[in-house]
């Protein structure tokens, strides 16, 4: 007699047939959250070792717990509704403004160097152009035409942000396959149909891939400005706990304003899945 | 041009001509390749009609003129005794890939045709005719269900009800189901068939696929490379509906092979 489903003798199918059984490596069964504490513990450890053992002045590098007590006092200042919760505002505000803009600018070219012959052609290269200088050195002529005021903060945000999205749209606008737009041309869509209907939606996991590198790009922008041009945001603390030797200091403000960063990305994430549910991200930080 | 042509047979499509096409030729100037020369061809309503041949026949130009993507260099392409002159609603078209857009449902992407051409009311209008295609082509049930969730099959059969919510007077299939694996390609075949004789549809089929050519169709127009032009039009006259038994008949491999046959010659000229 034999088991239909084996093609083998009934009574000779046993657990001892199992004798090669699949590896699972040890990183795969260890949880995330596991893998980034260690991770942490390693780095805050190194850092106490190094700091404890008098390797690093304490100018240079304070020690961890140092840092941490800053931290908590430059908690308890924002928390409290203290100056540094204005400054963050001021810098907060910037970002905003410099995204938004970013994202008018950037969109608006995008389409017109994605989507029209004359801007691939007469447009694109000047883009490219601009792309390829380093952006911050521009700082001292906004400052010059806008002033010492927020203006010339979110003009240099928006200046490093524009670029990604413009990119980003534009390759978005491209995405689209022979065969898409062949079934729109048989249905006798008109170009502006074609465009949102079916090129701006395809096109939507380049354009918030753009929208991602640019929500970074504004934050870098909002701090040099700040740096360079005065004013009363969080990059002038830094700047003036760095001046001050002030290291503990430095390195919490930087932590805050990291959260900041964090929280735009995260926006631009969290919209990202909504809108475009149907794409998988196959390359990114994963699951927050 | 060959005797097969004048050949009678019983399973000739009788309806009126719907689709004339009169001595197209398409000449690509600017590296002047003669794509097509002196194409003529007729479909007649209710015929289903493939065309084969190997790659550089210009089988794809005569299926973007037909469908009025490009203009012909030379010739007249009358369709319901209106010429062709750009996109028409009675030309239906299917490709290799279901192109179905992942933002909409099965439902929203098969009313896409009404939503373009006469606007969004329109379009929910047509959404119980959407979910009868459905129904036709068996994906009752997944009206809402998102394209990622379909395989290719349904993807492809969704595609078809997309192609017939116009109700096209021709269709026209540029090798629908060539990207599908063996088994449900022979299946879709059957389908294809099954949906074009309750629909009364005129079918044009681009295809690789010799057999598959000759299970569908009344006529297999066999084209030869630069210049692409006609060599034969075989006329298939097994009787209807097809069966995928017929496969094993010697009638169909006599079919087979004398289509084999010429193409083999094509690739030596």
């Amino acid at each position: 007699m034999t088991d239909l489903h084996t093609n083998k003798p009934a009574d000779t199918v046993t657990d001892e047939d199992t004798v090669w059984v699949q590896e699972i490596a040890f990183i795969d069964s260890v949880p995330r959250w596991i893998a980034m504490t260690f991770v942490f513990v390693v780095f805050i450890g190194t850092w106490q070792l190094v700091t404890s053992l008098g390797l690093v002045s304490p100018i240079i590098l304070p020690t961890p717990m140092e840092t941490l007590k800053d931290m908590i006092f430059v908690g308890t200042n924002l928390l409290s509704g203290g100056y540094m919760l204005g400054a963050l505002w001021i810098t907060i505000k910037e970002v905003i403004y410099g995204f938004a803009l970013a994202i008018a600018i950037g969109f608006s070219l995008g389409v017109l160097v994605g989507e029209t012959a004359f801007g691939e052609k007469a447009v694109m290269p000047y883009l490219v152009a601009i792309d390829t200088m380093p952006k911050v050195a521009f700082a001292p002529l906004f400052v010059a035409w806008l002033g010492f005021g927020i203006e010339s903060k979110v003009a240099l945000a928006a200046f490093i942000a524009t670029f990604p999205i413009v990119v980003g749209t534009a390759a978005g606008l491209h995405a689209a396959d022979e065969n898409a737009r062949m079934l729109f041309k048989t249905m006798g869509a008109s170009r502006m149909q074609t465009l949102i209907k079916m090129k701006l939606p395809t096109g939507l996991p380049q354009i918030f891939t753009g929208l991602k590198i640019g929500a970074v790009g504004v934050m870098a922008g909002a701090i040099t400005g700040e740096f360079l041009g005065g004013g009363k945001g969080f990059g002038e603390l830094i700047r003036v706990a760095a001046s001050q030797l002030n290291t503990p200091r430095v390195f919490s403000l930087i932590l805050y304003l990291s959260l900041v960063g964090l929280a735009l990305y995260l926006i631009v994430q969290w919209t990202q899945r909504k809108v475009v549910f149907w794409h998988k991200e196959r390359v990114g930080a994963g699951d927050y | 041009m060959n005797a097969a042509i004048a050949q009678e047979y019983s399973g000739a499509p009788t309806g009126a001509p719907v689709y004339e096409l009169t001595r197209v030729s398409k000449t690509y100037a600017r590296n002047s390749v003669v794509a097509l020369e002196d194409v003529s061809l007729t479909l007649r309503h209710g015929s289903f009609t493939s065309v084969i041949g190997s790659s550089g026949c210009g089988k794809s130009t005569l299926l973007k003129i037909m469908a009025g993507l490009i203009p012909p260099s030379k010739g007249r392409v009358i369709l319901q005794s209106e010429p062709v002159t750009g996109p028409r609603r009675d030309i239906g078209m299917m490709f290799q890939q279901a192109t179905l857009f992942p933002w909409k449902t099965a439902v929203e992407n098969i009313v896409l045709p009404i939503e373009i051409r006469d606007g969004k009311a329109a379009a929910k209008n047509a959404l119980e005719k959407a979910h009868e295609l459905l129904d036709i082509v068996g994906l009752k049930g997944f009206e809402n269900v998102y394209p990622n969730e379909l395989s290719g099959g349904m993807a492809q059969r969704a595609s078809i009800c997309r192609m017939l919510i116009t109700e096209p007077a021709v269709l026209l299939l540029d090798e629908p189901f060539s990207a599908l694996d063996e088994l449900s390609r022979d299946m879709m075949n059957m389908e294809l068939q099954r949906i074009c004789i309750e629909q009364d549809a005129t079918a044009f089929l681009v295809t690789h696929s010799i057999q598959e050519a000759v299970i569908l169709s009344d006529d297999i127009v066999v084209m030869k490379p630069r210049p692409g032009r006609i060599a034969e039009i075989v006329k298939v006259d097994l009787p209807r509906p097809r069966t995928l038994d017929m496969m094993t008949t010697p009638k169909f491999g006599e079919i087979v092979d004398h289509i084999r046959g010429m193409l083999d010659k094509g690739e030596e000229m």
